[in-house]
């Protein structure tokens, strides 16, 4: 039950990884989670899908340079103290 | 007396060597005022300590003044207005800034609270099989504080961050009296808890808003609301860990399966009416995959209390 905030940030660093490494045009639009392939009509009602494409997406474009930064201090902060 | 003496020794202080050379001219007085210094009272010896401290600045081993010279000194009195000069821009600064951060005044109406309220508020959270109205009542368009309503005859539900703040401390400091009884206690063992609870708390307050973002809900319920509504649950685990520490794990067991039920309840009850349209918040069965879904959410999230209350218990009571 050691359960603290420090995991609880790897966790989610991890976890903001691999939503960025998902490749737009080998992978997701493979599955048809392609982002041009989403967005249907203009009604009211986005579906879970969707949604998540979006989040995706969005994810992958506004994380993009900060995860770097935040990548290369935790990899620093972990060669030096374990 | 003093004054005069501060500012003959005042200015020569700032440069080095003329006291360098009030050193010698002490020396040969050294004895007379240190006998001074021990046998006087703290009038004369403050004249004294004012006159030595400045040839003691450089060479503090030659004598021992108190410390209470060094207060008087024109030094430490700039160095005093200076820190506190330095203080009160500090906090000018941080007034300004912090609301920007921390919401103060919204989060001034989630602690308004008195002891009345707090004690219907955990009779609710305990027994919330008879109660009726749950609606939270307005006042021109904003939710009325709870202090200001509490003989109105039917019954509201706001949201207040001090129950479940006050919960959420006492669950550490009641996990460290279980753990303490059982031997393994240690101080930071107290702080392990508190930052277990603190990011199990954490997992879920995300956990619930990606689901309430995917399922595109329209609500009201602003992360703060939900942050007081996931602490509701350290009240059930605080009765059940005492309940377990008075009467083993029949009493533990008893007292947590009650909680466990009532926080189900009230969970689904209140987040009801936030997350299900209105249709279906009158009791009305809605179909519609949508208002399906929501209630699924709903009864995810309601479940989701106990398991996390027998989670975070379990190992406390042997």
């Amino acid at each position: 039950m050691a359960f603290t905030l420090y995991s609880l940030l790897q966790a989610a660093l991890l976890c903001v990884n691999a939503i960025a490494v998902l490749h737009e045009e080998r992978f997701l639009k493979n599955i048809g989670w392609g982002t041009d392939q989403g967005i249907g009509g203009f009604g009211e009602e986005p579906g879970i899908k969707s949604q998540l494409m979006n989040l995706i997406r969005s994810v992958r474009t506004v994380m993009r340079v900060p995860l770097i930064i935040v990548n290369s201090v935790t990899i620093v902060l972990l060669l030096l103290f374990g | 007396m003093h004054p005069a003496g501060l500012a003959a020794a005042g200015t020569p202080r700032l440069r080095k060597w003329p006291s360098k050379r009030r050193v010698p001219m002490s020396q040969p007085g050294m004895a007379d005022p240190h006998q001074l210094f021990d046998d006087t009272s703290s009038a004369h010896s403050r004249g004294y300590g004012a006159q030595r401290a400045p040839g003691n600045l450089g060479y503090p081993a030659t004598s021992a003044s108190p410390q209470a010279a060094f207060l008087t000194n024109p030094v430490s009195d700039m160095a005093v207005a200076y820190g506190s000069s330095l203080a009160a821009q500090g906090k000018e600064l941080v007034d300004k800034n912090i609301d920007r951060f921390i919401p103060v005044s919204k989060l001034k109406y989630y602690f308004a609270v008195d002891t009345v309220y707090v004690g219907k508020k955990l009779g609710l959270l305990i027994f919330p099989y008879l109660h009726q109205d749950w609606e939270v009542q307005y006042q021109q368009d904003t939710p009325v504080a709870p202090r200001f309503d509490v003989n109105a005859p039917d019954l509201y539900i706001p949201v207040s961050l001090s129950p479940p703040a006050m919960a959420f401390i006492t669950y550490v400091l009641v996990a460290g009296l279980a753990l303490g009884t059982q031997d393994r206690f240690s101080p930071d063992l107290l702080g392990l808890q508190a930052s277990s609870a603190l990011a199990w708390l954490t997992v879920e307050v995300l956990a619930i808003l990606l689901s309430l973002y995917l399922v595109t809900v329209n609500t009201d319920l602003t992360t703060i609301d939900l942050v007081a509504f996931l602490g509701y649950k350290y009240v059930g685990m605080i009765g059940g860990v005492l309940m377990g520490l008075l009467f083993g794990k029949i009493g533990y067991y008893l007292v947590l399966g009650w909680c466990c039920m009532s926080i189900f309840v009230f969970m689904i009850r209140t987040l009801r009416l936030k997350i299900l349209s209105e249709a279906a918040a009158e009791g009305v069965p809605v179909r519609g995959a949508r208002n399906q879904l929501r209630m699924y959410l709903t009864m995810a999230v309601a479940a989701a209390q106990p398991l996390l209350m027998y989670w975070l218990t379990f190992h406390l009571v042997r």
